[in-house]
């Protein structure tokens, strides 16, 4: 924090830091200013011209000039009231007065004023103004545009380009026929929209409004709950707004209001009629209806059967990213304590499996080191294999914002995703190369002297052995195995070599590789070669994908950890935990996600429980999973929705999604928040952990908690990091673990002065080829990955119409080249086919892709990009490479 | 086909006229200037709004607003040549409003329209500058004043046999 200023605002002593607005100084003494234009999350605009103040008999707009030493400030003069209150009379004078019916009442910021100024007419009625001819705008799915409500104070423009760094928005014309327009007006959907909404959230009138909510419910009939966004790992803060049962609209988000598109507008999937409501028991080829006592009866009895006759390892669950942190504990509770075996995963394993594996071998710890609020200070920041404004809007914001204000981003991808057309360096490897560019900067940065030798010295160990091996990573050769042109690669590590601050992102296009482990060492070397662990605004930082797939980890839905990550090996661990269960702990390690299919496959695995999971669409190579599943003597799938994976169910239980129950959930910054209850499951369905009890109580290992605070206090007993958890703490916010006990304020980033494990250690890897690479036969790579529009399997997306009426099937992105010398052109239908399936889509034809690689978007089951990709493992992490596999494509006819 | 051909030809000639601006933000009005200039019925098309936005590298919406505010800019067809006609306090104390008239008359438009040839665009502009030589005119970029309504037929007749 800089100098201090102190002034006086009506007689009121103040003291601000230097460079606060005057607006922001007399909110800070308790003196409210009127402002329409203002913002305090967006920059200043003089807009609107009601936050005029008096200083020395001038004339001052308090929302742009800045607080300064001895400044003697009026808030409230006769002039002040005065000209506020025609400033005030003008910007009614075209604004349409009917209240009666509009969505804002209550909430509008003009209203609220118009009725502190008691205006009642209006005395600059005049000839009827271009702009109340234009007609209410709903050309997209999502927003409602009046522009007869619009005070143009420019808010929404400003939050289009600050926030989203899109600039969709703009002022038109001028006069009274102003108004916002995309540039010939067109509509959202046709210009570089993402529908995220920060536009409507901003607008202080009824403008911009969510259509979905129209007539729905006024303000004051809302009720208003807190809870967290149940997309993706940003776990934003999201606040519902209730009438009747149903969600009418959301608010809320990062930094108030800062959400995408789906957090804003993808909640309806919660009130769909296809909604599972009552548990089904298989009959025959389909399912009828059955009650709970019949169908836990059911599952119970055949669960032990199946344990009688085969044992407990016969039996395998897979648990969920998308369920609470309580309910991840016991469902490993269920598995381990209730049945006794280890066999117990989920979709972590396909994300970030070798994150885990990774960081813990040179870290000690595998999470997200940093937070999100810290990336805007980064002076350096390194994403690769993180398309983030697709899959974790909120972070690709705080980026940009960084980006703004100086930082250098360096995007090393093979797509032109997003995020590039902002980076200074764009280098785009040939997939599955990572390790290699990633030992070309450390040789950089070690040629010329750019590494932090204190760090390395005094925090880490085995720094010789790496050395030695990225030694031979020299630029050309780096060029000759990625294509990485050897002066972009050098300039590239120079500047993150050079930063202060340098920040690394990465996600699944690091991770899902048969070097998955690897490449996660090799970026953890390059940081502690540059120093960049254990401060403020630096670190490795993996994005983990699911809303609570971090808390899944944390809980122990993974084959080989106990909760809080304590090693199952460990006898002292075991016997901690064997005290509280009352049970022995199986020792050996589980089956992971894709051995547990195999072991099916091949009669060890018999029975499955399914915890909203979908792997019919999200586990590699497809047809195989159908096959295991089929071979299973006994499915239970616990969900929300019927899905491709609940057909091949015996029975299925309805879950309540996250509007319906309380916990808790882990966001990538390891910032654990309460969700909370908002409106009742439908029919008898219930929350997962009521589900996991009472089917414990049945296989003879009782579980009763009189909810979600119970469970997380035996949490908070038996894993450390969780230690200091609880729901009173909750109540006022977040806590980011390791928070160890009761006064613990929590860890915003990890490895502050000493590694989890001690020291940091420099693991030597080596490149290795990608397990199946393009030959004659099938001669393109296919990478997968996410679109913003859509989560995972679509259970939940693909049931949101605005949604699905934007990206509603698959497609295949070739690179013009490819597509000419194959004879494709833009739309058509293409057969894509790898040596495990093939599936039909339509072909986009842009350069998005290099050439020889296409990308298909994974989230389809109806042409699921995974009947192609290959289930070949990472050795150590047991991951599968969904990012490489050889394909080839041929049109297909009408 | 011949259609397509004109149309090939405005593109080609529209990627020439773009290459010569720098990359700069502040080249965005001269750069639409020189389009404007380069259409023969004098108006910027949404692909010469496109083509100013890609090569700047601002947001459409960015090259609309400019677009819209000047009113010099049209995003309609127009005339060959622009007949602006001045009225502001000066001209219209020294007689624009029979002069405008006149030209009405004359040109058998209103203002704001174009003459069934294509020859000829009406406006009206807030002031010229030449309230020496009030109540004034220009036809693109020469200017005329003091005009009576009795000069306005020769001054055109004479300008459309001049320019044709």
């Amino acid at each position: 924090m800089g100098k201090l200023v102190k002034l006086r605002i009506d007689g009121r002593e103040v003291e601000v830091p230097e460079g606060t607005t005057i607006l922001a100084a007399a909110a800070a003494a308790g003196i409210e200013i009127p402002h329409l234009c203002h913002h305090p999350e967006l920059s200043p605009a003089g807009i609107c011209r009601l936050c005029l103040v008096e200083v020395d008999g001038r004339l001052l707009t308090a929302c742009y000039h800045r607080a300064a030493e001895g400044m003697e400030v009026h808030t409230d003069t006769d002039r002040l009231r005065r000209l506020r209150r025609l400033n005030l009379e003008l910007i009614l004078s075209d604004h349409p007065l009917d209240c009666l019916v509009c969505e804002r009442n209550g909430t509008c910021e003009l209203q609220r004023y118009a009725y502190e100024f008691g205006l009642e007419g209006n005395r600059f009625r005049g000839p009827d103004y271009d702009r109340q001819e234009l007609p209410a705008r709903e050309d997209n799915p999502f927003i409602r545009y009046e522009p007869e409500k619009c005070i143009l104070c420019g808010r929404c423009v400003r939050a289009c380009e600050e926030v989203q760094g899109r600039g969709v928005l703009d002022f038109a014309s001028r006069g009274f026929s102003t108004r916002i327009s995309t540039g010939l007006d067109r509509a959202l959907t046709e210009v570089n929209c993402e529908l995220c909404g920060q536009c409507l959230a901003v607008c202080p009138t009824g403008a911009l409004t969510e259509r979905a909510r129209r007539f729905r419910g006024r303000e004051w009939e809302l009720r208003r709950v807190d809870t967290v966004c149940p997309f993706c790992g940003c776990g934003c803060r999201i606040t519902l707004h209730i009438k009747d049962d149903r969600i009418v609209r959301v608010s809320g988000g990062y930094r108030g209001f800062r959400l995408c598109v789906k957090g804003r507008f993808g909640l309806s999937f919660v009130h769909r009629e296809d909604r599972l409501r009552t548990p089904l028991v298989r009959e025959g080829s389909g399912f009828r209806e059955a009650s709970w006592e019949e169908a836990l009866d059911l599952v119970a009895e055949r669960l032990l059967t199946i344990k009688g006759r085969y044992g407990p390892d016969a039996i395998a669950g897979l648990s969920s990213a998308k369920c609470t942190n309580e309910e991840n504990y016991l469902f490993q509770k269920l598995m381990r304590a209730a049945i006794g075996t280890n066999n117990v995963d989920h979709c972590a394993r396909l994300c970030h499996a070798p994150t885990v594996a990774g960081l813990v071998a040179a870290f000690g710890s595998g999470a997200m080191t940093n937070s999100i609020d810290e990336i805007v200070d980064a002076d350096c920041i390194l994403v690769t294999g993180s398309n983030t404004t697709e899959a974790h809007p909120v972070i690709a914001q705080e980026i940009l914002r960084a980006v703004r204000r100086g930082a250098t981003l360096i995007v090393v991808d093979p797509r032109l995703i997003e995020l590039a057309e902002h980076a200074r360096f764009h280098l785009r490897q040939r997939p599955g190369t990572d390790v290699a560019w990633i030992n070309g900067f450390c040789h950089v940065i070690l040629k010329e002297g750019l590494w932090d030798r204190d760090f390395v010295r005094e925090r880490c160990e085995n720094f010789e052995e790496f050395a030695e091996v990225v030694e031979r990573y020299t630029p050309e050769n780096v060029e000759g195995i990625t294509g990485i042109p050897a002066d972009a690669l050098v300039e590239a590590a120079r500047a993150f070599g050079k930063a202060e601050r340098g920040m690394i992102f990465y996600s699944m296009g690091l991770t899902q590789h048969t070097t998955g482990t690897d490449n996660v060492l090799a970026i953890a070397n390059l940081a502690m070669l540059t120093g960049n662990v254990g401060r403020r605004s630096t670190g490795v930082n993996p994005l983990r994908g699911q809303n609570n797939v971090q808390g899944a980890c944390d809980l122990a839905a993974l084959p080989n950890v106990l909760p809080g990550y304590q090693k199952l090996a460990d006898p002292e661990v075991r016997g901690k935990f064997e005290r509280a269960w009352g049970v022995k702990v199986p020792e050996r390690p589980g089956l992971t996600v894709v051995e547990m299919f195999q072991a099916a496959l091949e009669g060890k695995v018999r029975a499955m429980v399914i915890m909203g999971e979908n792997p019919m669409v999200s586990d590699p190579d497809i047809s195989h999973v159908a096959e295991a599943l089929e071979r299973l003597e006994f499915l239970v799938v616990i969900d929300i929705f019927p899905n491709e994976t609940t057909r091949f169910a015996d029975v299925i239980l309805p879950a309540a999604s996250f509007a319906e129950k309380d916990g808790t959930f882990t966001n990538t910054e390891r910032r654990v928040r309460r969700v909370r209850r908002a409106v009742p499951p439908p029919g008898v369905a219930k929350p997962d952990w009521e589900i996991i009890c009472e089917l414990a109580t049945r296989l003879g290992y009782p579980m009763s908690y009189s909810g979600p605070a119970e469970i997380m206090d035996e949490i908070a007993s038996l894993a450390p990091i969780y230690g200091g958890i609880s729901y009173g703490r909750l109540e006022s916010g977040g806590l980011q673990w390791p928070c160890t006990d009761p006064d613990h304020p929590g860890t915003p980033f990890l490895h502050e002065g000493r590694f989890v494990r001690g020291k940091g250690r420099f693991h030597p890897v080596e490149y290795r080829d990608p397990a199946e690479l393009p030959d004659p036969e099938y001669p393109l790579t296919l990478t997968t990955g996410r679109v913003r529009w859509h989560f995972h399997s679509r259970t939940m997306t693909g049931r949101v119409a605005g949604l699905q009426e934007l990206v509603p099937e698959a497609y295949v992105e070739v690179n013009p080249r490819d597509a000419a010398r194959l004879g494709i052109g833009d739309g058509d239908r293409v057969r894509v086919s790898s040596r495990r399936g093939s599936i039909t889509v339509t072909a986009v034809v842009t350069a998005r892709v290099p050439e020889g690689t296409v990308f298909i978007p994974f989230h389809f089951g109806e042409a699921a990009a995974n009947a192609l990709t290959n289930p070949t493992l990472d050795p150590r992490s047991k991951i599968p490479e969904f990012k490489v596999c050889a394909v080839r494509i041929e049109p297909v006819g009408k | 086909m011949r259609e397509g051909r004109i149309l090939l030809a405005r593109r080609v000639n529209r990627q020439e006229i773009v290459r010569k601006f720098p990359r700069r933000e502040d080249q965005l009005l001269p750069l639409l200037h020189a389009l404007q200039r380069a259409n023969p019925q004098n108006y910027l098309t949404p692909d010469d709004l496109r083509a100013a936005a890609e090569h700047l590298r601002l947001p459409l919406a960015a090259v609309y607003d400019a677009v819209t505010f000047y009113s010099m800019f049209s995003l309609f067809p127009r005339g060959r040549h622009i007949i602006r006609v001045c009225r502001s306090p000066t001209c219209h104390l020294l007689g624009a409003i029979p002069l405008i008239e006149a030209l009405e008359r004359e040109l058998g438009i209103r203002i704001g329209e174009t003459t069934p040839d294509g020859f000829f665009t009406l406006e009206a502009v807030s002031c010229l500058g030449l309230c020496d030589r009030a109540p004034a005119l220009m036809i693109d970029g020469e200017s005329f004043g003091p005009l009576a309504p009795k000069d306005v037929r020769e001054l055109l007749t004479q300008y459309r046999e001049v320019k044709r």
